[in-house]
């Protein structure tokens, strides 16, 4: 009965530029679902260990534990690979300027680019598959047992290529991707399902790496995307990259020191960088204090209006696409209803000033929502979809999402022009038929050029595949009359199929995509086909139990050290002994389920236990320590993540 | 001779249930009997909505059509079915979006439903670009002449300024004039159109083959002036907005 229910179970994951997260419908709500670590960011970071000393292949870290690598070992860490997703290789090497990473050396021109980790190399879907599999672990752990269907979201901007990469990432690792979500529509389904609302809203979502608009109308539980445009090269990174630049420059001129050679040095000055970024979202100044090579101080102050003035241009650069939106749309400001804000960059007030200004919303009386925290958003929209795919759900079953394709589908014609045959914000799925022939006597083949984007010629428009129609039966020039179907379908991908209608065959098509691995390719990067470490699912659930298990009985143990211990009344301390009783006498056994089950037992049992010591940490912090400092002082495993714990709404 | 052989192909499609084997009604999208997805029939864009081909249109009633076939029709609902249902949900579905962009917007409706009763007219709006220098003297409206040759030295006038960096502010107030008088004009058109449509409508309810062809030459010229005004607005509000 049970296993029937995992085996429909489909998670939503939003596969973020700085942060991913997994979640799923626990009944009629979205909820995120933690990693082992208890928190329910996994950092889009991975990193490659050392080679073993087994001699054995390095293993792949994902996650916090790869981001500590980040500043002791940069060229063995790889972030941000969003950025890198379904691009060439020359628009990967100027990007690459701002990241400690770099491309393989063998990679050539026309290639899918891969980018060197230690001694390894990797293509951006394959990074994202790791990123990918972790959370595909985190949902296995969390229901204890497998997870193989997903819907992941991308950013509504994403072409074609970016696309496809990010469905092959999912297939990599084990994941049937079963469908593309555009990350702002995945956010309106968050904030629409438990109320039953009409009207027009509009989704403003600056992330780390991307920036979307989307203008949805809501009208009996469809929500149908009128307009959406953005910036796939836009987002938190562009400011952290701006203030670092900064610093670097004034580090050079007023110490003489140049770091900009020393990646380390810049990851740990970068990290300084997002620190100040955050202080000042709710401080009105912040401080740089870095200690350099040399042995000198860099020392500043930031003024929240001196950042604001600096992150102006990044900011402005969101307006256009959000006044095109609401042409394209029809809609003028005052005939949005509602706005909705996602992405960690719209905690920065000025941000949410500009969202004012452009949908006049302060002269009208309203707030853009923030009830749902901006990281998580996504990722409780993407659960929803998840539920609406899975079907027979009474939550779900009324919703129904109408998307649309962002970029406009044009063919190449004469003279490099490009004839537009699928306009961009048509509904998806969308289709358009064209006619060719030949204009050769005899001529057998017919070579199309597909392009995305608004420009007049296709040189301008990205290019997105050469399709060779072959076969034609030989005849005069112009006889031939072959039907192409190209139709986006509902992941914003395209179809494309031909026909030649006076032989009535189907023409065999030659698919040359742009940008992006076939179909062999992706098979080869599935992971476990070279991770031999992998172990069978089983095992390594189990593996997973007695970890965990042996993570909390380490911090139960150092327990009556504390002197919140002391608070606890007899029963509850005779309550967490015979919790702990239990968990050490069952955690050599095989049965993962009642291992796992035991330890939430001695979680529970701990949990007041827990609150005293989060308290006593606070009070600590407020005398003038950190609160890292403090969770130093009492180990690493004082508030034992709890396995089950609810996803945090803020 | 093509055109028989289409039609036959398109008529002669699932006549039976492909799952019950129950007899389908003409353009069914599902089975009465057992309620299955059928593949694509083929049927033109006022058949997918059940519509009588009409210029007159309930725009709220074919919303509201749109969203109950969506639900039906969309690939989400068909997530986990078998492949074939997947791939008819697939070609139903932008059949439906298709056709639902192409009714709900008046322009591309009348140029959708004349070439559907076989007028021979020029591109669409919607679904094309127009090709470069297109805007030629050829078909310039007659009592347009004048104007639009004054129109097409200000737009050069005003790109050279703009390359040398400079904005004359009468030349940007001319051309604002202008193209406030275009967009009345344009809304002249459209009102004859819409006068037209009626005209279509009555004619093709009461089978006055006369007045309907009548209506359709007066709408197909209407449509040719109504694009060369868009286009026109369209290179000035470009010129203006650089």
């Amino acid at each position: 009965m049970a296993a029937e229910n995992t085996k429909n179970r489909v998670v939503g994951i939003d596969l973020g530029t700085t942060n991913s997260l997994v979640a799923y419908m626990e009944g009629s709500t979205p909820v995120v679902i933690p990693g082992v670590d208890g928190s329910n960011l996994v950092p889009s970071v991975v990193a490659l260990d050392s080679a073993s000393a087994e001699g054995g292949r390095p293993t792949v870290t994902v996650g916090n534990s790869a981001r500590k690598v980040l500043i002791e070992t940069p060229e063995r860490v790889i972030y941000s690979v969003k950025r890198l997703m379904g691009r060439g290789v020359s628009e990967v090497q100027s990007e690459l300027k701002f990241f400690p990473f770099r491309l393989a050396k063998d990679v050539e021109e026309g290639e899918v680019p891969r980018v060197q980790l230690g001694e390894l190399s990797f293509t951006p879907p394959e990074i994202s598959a790791y990123v990918l599999r972790q959370l595909k672990r985190n949902a296995e752990r969390f229901f204890g047992a497998p997870v193989t269907q997903a819907v992941i979201t991308v950013p509504a901007y994403f072409n074609d290529a970016q696309r496809q990469a990010t469905k092959d990432a999912g297939r990599m690792a084990g994941l049937d991707v079963l469908r593309l979500v555009n990350e702002p529509t995945a956010a309106a389904l968050a904030y629409g399902l438990d109320r039953a609302k009409e009207g027009t809203i509009a989704v403003y979502d600056l992330g780390g790496g991307t920036f979307d608009i989307s203008i949805l109308k809501l009208k009996d539980g469809i929500f149908e995307v009128q307009s959406t445009n953005g910036d796939t090269h836009l987002g938190g990174d562009d400011i952290d990259n701006l203030l670092l630049a900064i610093a670097l420059d004034e580090i050079h001129s007023e110490h003489g020191v140049n770091l900009r050679q020393q990646p380390g040095a810049v990851q740990a000055l970068r990290k300084a960088a997002i620190d100040a970024k955050i202080q000042l979202s709710s401080a009105p100044v912040a401080h740089f204090d870095i200690e350099l090579p040399n042995g000198d101080r860099y020392q500043r102050e930031i003024p929240r209006e001196v950042f604001e003035d600096v992150i102006e241009p990044i900011l402005q650069r969101t307006a256009a696409p959000c006044k095109q939106a609401m042409l394209d749309a029809g809609v003028i400001p005052e005939q949005i209803d509602e706005v909705v804000l996602v992405g960690g960059s719209t905690r920065i007030p000025v941000v949410r000033q500009l969202v004012d200004d452009l949908f006049h919303l302060g002269a009208r009386g309203k707030k853009p929502h923030i009830e749902l925290n901006p990281d998580e958003v996504v990722a409780l929209g993407a659960a929803v979809q998840a539920d609406i795919l899975a079907g027979a759900s009474k939550a779900t079953e009324e919703l129904l999402l109408l998307d649309v394709t962002p970029l406009s589908l044009g063919i190449e014609a004469l003279g490099g022009t490009v004839a537009k045959i699928i306009q961009r914000n048509s509904t998806i799925p969308a289709s358009a038929t064209e006619h060719f022939t030949t204009g050769v006597e005899g001529q057998t083949n017919v070579a199309i050029h597909v392009v995305q984007g608004e420009r007049e010629l296709a040189a301008d428009c990205r290019s997105l595949a050469r399709f060779d129609l072959k076969g034609i039966p030989p005849m005069s020039a112009g006889l031939p009359r072959i039907e192409v179907k190209f139709l986006i379908d509902a992941d914003g991908i395209l179809q494309v199929s031909a026909r030649e209608q006076r032989s009535g065959k189907q023409a065999q098509i030659e698919v040359k995509p742009t940008y992006g691995l076939t179909d062999e390719q992706v098979e080869g990067m599935i992971l476990d086909s070279f991770d031999h470490a992998e172990e069978d699912f089983a095992k390594r659930l189990l593996i997973e139990a007695r970890n965990e298990a042996e993570t909390i009985l380490a911090a139960v143990e150092k327990a009556p050290e504390s002197p919140a211990w002391a608070q606890l009344t007899a029963d509850e301390k005779e309550k967490i002994e015979a919790a702990r009783k239990h968990l050490v006498a069952i955690k050599s056994g095989e049965d993962q389920q009642a291992i796992r089950q035991a330890t939430v037992a001695l979680d529970q049992a701990t949990r007041r236990f827990a609150e005293l010591m989060m308290e006593a940490a606070v009070t600590t912090a407020i005398r003038g320590k950190t609160m890292e400092a403090a969770g130093d002082e009492m180990g690493d495993n004082i508030a034992a993540p709890h396995p089950m714990a609810p996803a945090e709404f803020k | 001779m093509l055109n028989a052989q289409e039609s036959t192909i398109t008529t002669a499609a699932s006549a039976a249930c492909w799952a019950c084997s129950a007899q389908l009604e003409a353009a069914a999208l599902f089975c009465a009997q057992c309620g299955k997805i059928q593949p694509p029939s083929g049927g033109n864009f006022f058949a997918v909505f059940e519509l009588v081909p009409r210029l007159n249109l309930d725009l709220g009633m074919l919303e509201h059509q749109f969203h109950r076939l969506s639900r039906k029709l969309h690939p989400d609902r068909f997530a986990r079915a078998s492949a074939e249902e997947k791939e008819w949900s697939l070609a139903q579905s932008s059949l439906l979006n298709d056709a639902y962009r192409t009714l709900k917007d008046p322009l591309a409706r009348t140029y959708y439903l004349l070439k559907l009763n076989g007028a021979e007219i020029g591109e669409e709006f919607a679904g094309r670009n127009r090709p470069e220098n297109e805007m030629g003297t050829s078909r310039v409206p007659a009592d347009l002449l004048e104007e639009v040759f004054e129109l097409n030295m200000q737009l050069e006038e005003m790109r050279m300024g703009r390359k040398m960096g400079e904005v004359d502010e009468q030349l940007q107030s001319d051309l604002k004039q202008a193209e406030k008088k275009f967009l009345g004009l344009e809304d002249e058109v459209d009102e004859k159109l819409h006068a037209e449509w009626t005209n279509w409508d009555e004619a093709a309810e009461s089978g006055d083959e006369t007045a309907r062809d009548a209506a359709q030459k007066s709408m197909i010229a209407l449509l040719d002036r109504r694009r060369y005004l868009s286009n026109l607005v369209r290179d000035v509000t470009e010129t203006l907005g650089e």
